[in-house]
């Protein structure tokens, strides 16, 4: 039980943020119309690419004066985000300028 | 940057960590409010960007105020390899978004999700040496992020690898023990490295292998999952992207990450519910992939089906008042969606009422068609959903079905021992004509017989949806 209540009292404030954007995140995004599921899908994976906040700052305080393995899986792991960031929000983008076009 | 501005419990904080937190705060909002937005046609362009804008932001200013969190106040180094690696990686996403095809748009989702997870996954794992191991929090939580990054990353490959036809799946029922096995074993291991006391040093070995199993686990956790299967499970995986995300943004005490993360697996599993309810199935069955068993009531047979010829479905469709059309899969496969909206147009100057009825899993991921018919210019006016198309089948002169069968099969309604009874389909059997365009006999996905396909309303197109449809829009023309 301890140990528990430990991780709570540590993290009060992260539980606060995830128990309130849970429902935050049902509620904004219920009712969607099945148009939009695609692009709705690959903005929020383009979201998810925020971990490149965390490779930046793993990269920013590595060790640089010698190639570590650290290193290049750090610049790896930016690589990725930055990937997932800009192209799913241009692919995002792209789809929804067809979507918009054809308003006659 | 670094004017001490005044302190808190004892410990000084300077300007730069206060905007530095600040534009976390406003970035975390602009990614709700860009939700928001993309939930409804009219914004949803505006949200992507609000969003887009808010994790430039986020990044900028992680990259010029962010300070070491001992307090030693050491700023970031290597600032010219991160903003390289940023612009290798921004380079070819940007390319590779402009370049593709819309109808590869399920494949690219796949990998972008792949590459998000593998991020994750590396950031938990170089983190862990500076993991606390006195805190079981600390190390939970870095264990949960590099276990659900990697099945999220091996995951999203094998589903683009499936949905870019390079993987087969594997049908076999010894996949789910194995899997359950798999669980087991990385969370008893993950488990073991939470005991207090050891140094990260020595679980060096221990987080290495941590993280091949939980790659191995999301190979096989995908891989005996159907084609049709597929939009709950890039569903599922994106949402596990997000999840991972959120998890590292514990690490880093970031709540722009947190909040963001989770954002992303509330969307996931929500998208995730939604297909799953769209074929009256639970979650759990997706995933052991019970479907299509022997267990299913053998359909009795049901005479023969009938074909028609192009110049009679020419006719029939050009002298109707409503027509309504069912796409598919197959219509994907067959690239036909040019060629299909030229039909419409073509019947359009005719007269007639052309609507799209848009089963929610008809394709390979959610919204799979709306974007396919969205790229060939059809205005998404004209794509009615499901619910809302039904009522006015019995008004509907013909229905044709493109490459679709299990979303217009009455079993689900008349056949309750059929493996897709209760499933919600799109009811053309209510609709005075059906004309299917169908590649050949054979069964859809569920692998059971389609009654519509023998009733005595429906006439059958065999031959590639791009073929017929193109043969049928020059019969049209010279009318």
């Amino acid at each position: 039980m301890e140990p528990i209540l430990q991780f709570f009292f540590t993290y009060k404030e992260a539980i606060f943020i995830i128990a309130l954007s849970v429902f935050l995140g049902i509620e904004v995004i219920s009712n969607v119309p099945s148009v939009l599921h695609t692009p709705l899908m690959s903005g929020a994976n383009a979201i998810s690419g925020v971990i490149i906040i965390g490779g930046i700052i793993l990269v920013g305080h590595a060790d640089a004066s010698q190639l570590s393995a650290e290193l290049i899986l750090g610049i790896l792991a930016i690589i990725f985000a930055s990937l997932n960031v800009v192209g799913g929000f241009v692919v995002t983008d792209r789809m929804l300028e067809m979507f918009k076009k054809k308003k006659k | 940057m670094d004017q001490v501005i005044g302190t808190l419990n004892g410990a000084p904080f300077t300007l730069g960590e206060t905007l530095l937190e600040l534009s976390y705060l406003l970035a975390a909002l602009l990614f709700v409010f860009g939700l928001k937005l993309l939930s409804h046609p009219e914004s949803a362009r505006r949200g992507n960007l609000w969003a887009a804008a808010g994790m430039f932001l986020g990044m900028l200013t992680t990259l010029l105020l962010h300070k070491n969190e001992e307090g030693s106040g050491i700023a970031l180094a290597n600032v010219w390899i991160i903003l390289a690696a940023i612009g290798v990686g921004s380079a070819i996403g940007w390319i590779v978004a402009r370049k593709i095809k819309m109808t590869a748009m399920p494949q690219l989702v796949s990998l972008y999700n792949a590459t998000g997870g593998a991020a994750s996954m590396l950031v938990a794992l170089l983190e862990f040496p500076n993991a606390d191991m006195n805190n079981r929090g600390s190390v939970l939580v870095t264990l949960l992020g590099l276990i659900i990054g990697a099945v999220a990353f091996s995951g999203s490959m094998i589903a683009y690898g499936k949905l870019d036809g390079k993987v087969g799946d594997i049908r076999s029922g010894l996949v789910k023990y194995v899997n359950i096995l798999l669980m087991i074993i990385t969370f008893g291991l993950a488990a073991f490295m939470m005991f207090p006391g050891q140094i990260p040093v020595q679980l060096n070995w221990a987080i290495y292998l941590l993280m091949v199993l939980s790659l191995v686990y999301g190979v096989m956790f995908v891989m005996p999952i159907g084609g049709a299967d597929m939009p709950v499970v890039i569903s599922l995986l994106n949402s596990f992207t997000g999840i991972a995300a959120a998890m590292a943004g514990f690490i880093y005490h970031n709540q722009a990450m947190i909040l963001g993360g989770i954002l992303v697996g509330a969307a996931g599993t929500i998208l995730t519910v939604l297909m799953c309810r769209a074929m009256n199935r639970s979650l759990l069955n997706v995933i052991v992939g019970a479907f299509g068993g022997g267990t299913a009531s053998e359909g009795k047979e049901q005479g023969e089906m009938k074909e028609i010829t192009m110049s009679d479905a020419a006719i029939l469709m050009s002298y109707s008042r409503n027509v309504v059309i069912v796409p598919g899969y197959g219509l994907a496969v067959a690239q036909a969606q040019h060629v299909c909206h030229e039909l419409d147009e073509l019947l359009a100057t005719k007269g007639v009422n052309v609507r799209y009825a848009i089963h929610p899993v008809a394709g390979r991921m959610p919204g799979h068609m709306n974007v396919l018919l969205a790229e060939a210019d059809v205005p998404y006016e004209q794509l009615v959903e499901m619910e809302s198309i039904n009522p006015d089948m019995p008004n509907t002169d013909v229905v044709v079905v493109i490459g679709a069968n299990d979303v217009v099969n009455p079993a689900a309604i008349t056949d309750p021992g059929s493996p897709i009874a209760g499933m919600p389909i799109i009811q053309a059997h209510e609709a005075k004509h059906v004309i299917v365009m169908k590649r050949g006999r054979g069964k859809g996905y569920a692998g059971i017989e389609n009654e519509l396909f023998f009733n005595e309303k429906t006439r059958l197109l065999f031959g590639n949806a791009k073929d017929t449809l193109q043969k049928l829009v020059t019969e049209i023309k010279s009318l």
